[in-house]
């Protein structure tokens, strides 16, 4: 087995597992769809948008849960902003993590709220390494030969 | 697991029409306004309008849309780039202005109230999408947008040559109105005759947007009457 078809295969397993594993859902597909040749790098280009949204969000989310009087308003409007993102790219568990915490700011229980913080920041770096090692595959797939198998 | 876009549109019963200025090459690329605070968002709704031949213009809020729009001004509804705008969507949840407003202060406005307006969002909170429906949206669809909502919304502004009868459309259609559910790809219907037309300022109209309107395959719920107040 020559070593593209070695790698093509590492990349669909690896792509499957996330699937299987629920990290991923359908609308990362739906991303992958939308990329061409035209658009080449347009999956990579959404997903940093992502870790960006989420990165500036989970900051956020850590001095909103530091106040001595909690805004759970606040609170909610960056839970119901890192759901839309992790929505738009599939991105299940951080998705999840975000319905429950917006529950308990609804409930406006604090403790439930500081747990979901935990859960979400957790999710999300295991979803952001497993993109990232995807991405890397990608790369070694392409810098192999040429194009990236379809799913 | 995930299943086919839901959306929600109003059964129309009157034709809109779209104009549309750049007849002259035949070609009918339409030109979309896309508005939502979400980066992850505008990229997305970009992409998938491009892949589906629209040009697209991305802009962050119901302000700068309002901007792009001329909205000051007493042009129509051509952008600075003089691109005549076909359809607009926009979230609903934004920071300062939400989509809602937006969409009021479109259909308000004589200049743009003839342009389509869908909403997106990602909570399909019943109440909001009845107060958007009458509000003259055009459909309210549940993120995450898919590549079949934009082909849908696409083939729905382009059609509509063959039921272009002459019938002018007014735009401000609250209260006129009761509406589908639709959980699944539409299939056509008969349009119900529409009702006398008011009148409308014209310019050379390409487009027109047909009241047969997709899904009645869909869920009517029969409990809700025709006309709802205002919520």
């Amino acid at each position: 087995m020559d070593s593209v078809t070695q790698l093509q295969g590492q990349l669909v397993d690896y792509t499957t597992s996330l699937f299987n594993e629920g990290y991923l859902n359908d609308q990362y597909t739906q991303l992958q769809q939308l990329q061409d040749e035209s658009n080449p790098d347009f999956v990579v280009e959404v997903v940093s948008l992502f870790f960006e949204d989420s990165e500036r969000l989970l900051n956020e989310l850590d001095r909103a849960l530091d106040q001595q009087s909690l805004d759970f308003r606040r609170v909610d409007s960056h839970v119901h902003q890192l759901k839309g993102s992790s929505s738009s790219i599939g991105a299940q568990r951080v998705q999840n993590v975000c319905i429950v915490f917006r529950n308990f700011c609804e409930a406006q229980n604090v403790e439930g709220c500081l747990q979901c913080l935990q859960q979400v920041r957790h999710e999300y770096s295991l979803v952001k390494n497993k993109l990232e090692t995807l991405f890397k595959l990608e790369q070694k797939l392409l810098a192999a030969r040429g194009s990236i198998p379809t799913q | 697991m995930a299943t086919a876009g839901e959306f929600f549109r109003r059964h129309l019963s009157e034709t809109v029409e779209v104009f549309d200025q750049s007849s002259s090459s035949g070609s009918q690329e339409l030109h979309v306004l896309a508005v939502d605070d979400s980066h992850v968002d505008r990229k997305v709704i970009e992409r998938l309008l491009k892949i589906s031949s629209c040009k697209v213009t991305a802009v962050e809020s119901g302000t700068r849309a309002l901007q792009f729009l001329g909205l000051d001004g007493e042009q129509s509804s051509v952008g600075f780039d003089g691109l005549k705008v076909n359809l607009i969507m926009t979230d609903y949840s934004m920071p300062g202005m939400t989509g809602y407003e937006l969409l009021k202060k479109i259909k308000e406005s004589s200049a743009f109230r003839e342009i389509p307006v869908v909403i997106m969002s990602s909570e399909k909170i019943l109440p909001r999408i009845d107060r958007c429906l009458e509000e003259g949206a055009e459909e309210f669809i549940v993120k995450p947008v898919k590549l079949s909502d934009v082909k849908r919304l696409k083939d729905f502004l382009m059609r509509g040559e063959e039921e272009k009868n002459g019938e002018k459309g007014t735009n401000k259609r609250k209260r006129q109105d009761d509406y589908n559910f639709s959980l699944s790809p539409p299939s056509s219907s008969s349009p119900p005759p529409p009702p006398p037309p008011p009148p409308s300022s014209s310019s050379s109209v390409v487009d027109d947007l047909s009241s047969s309107l997709r899904p009645s395959s869909s869920i009517l719920s029969p409990e809700r009457p025709l006309k709802r107040p205002r919520l």
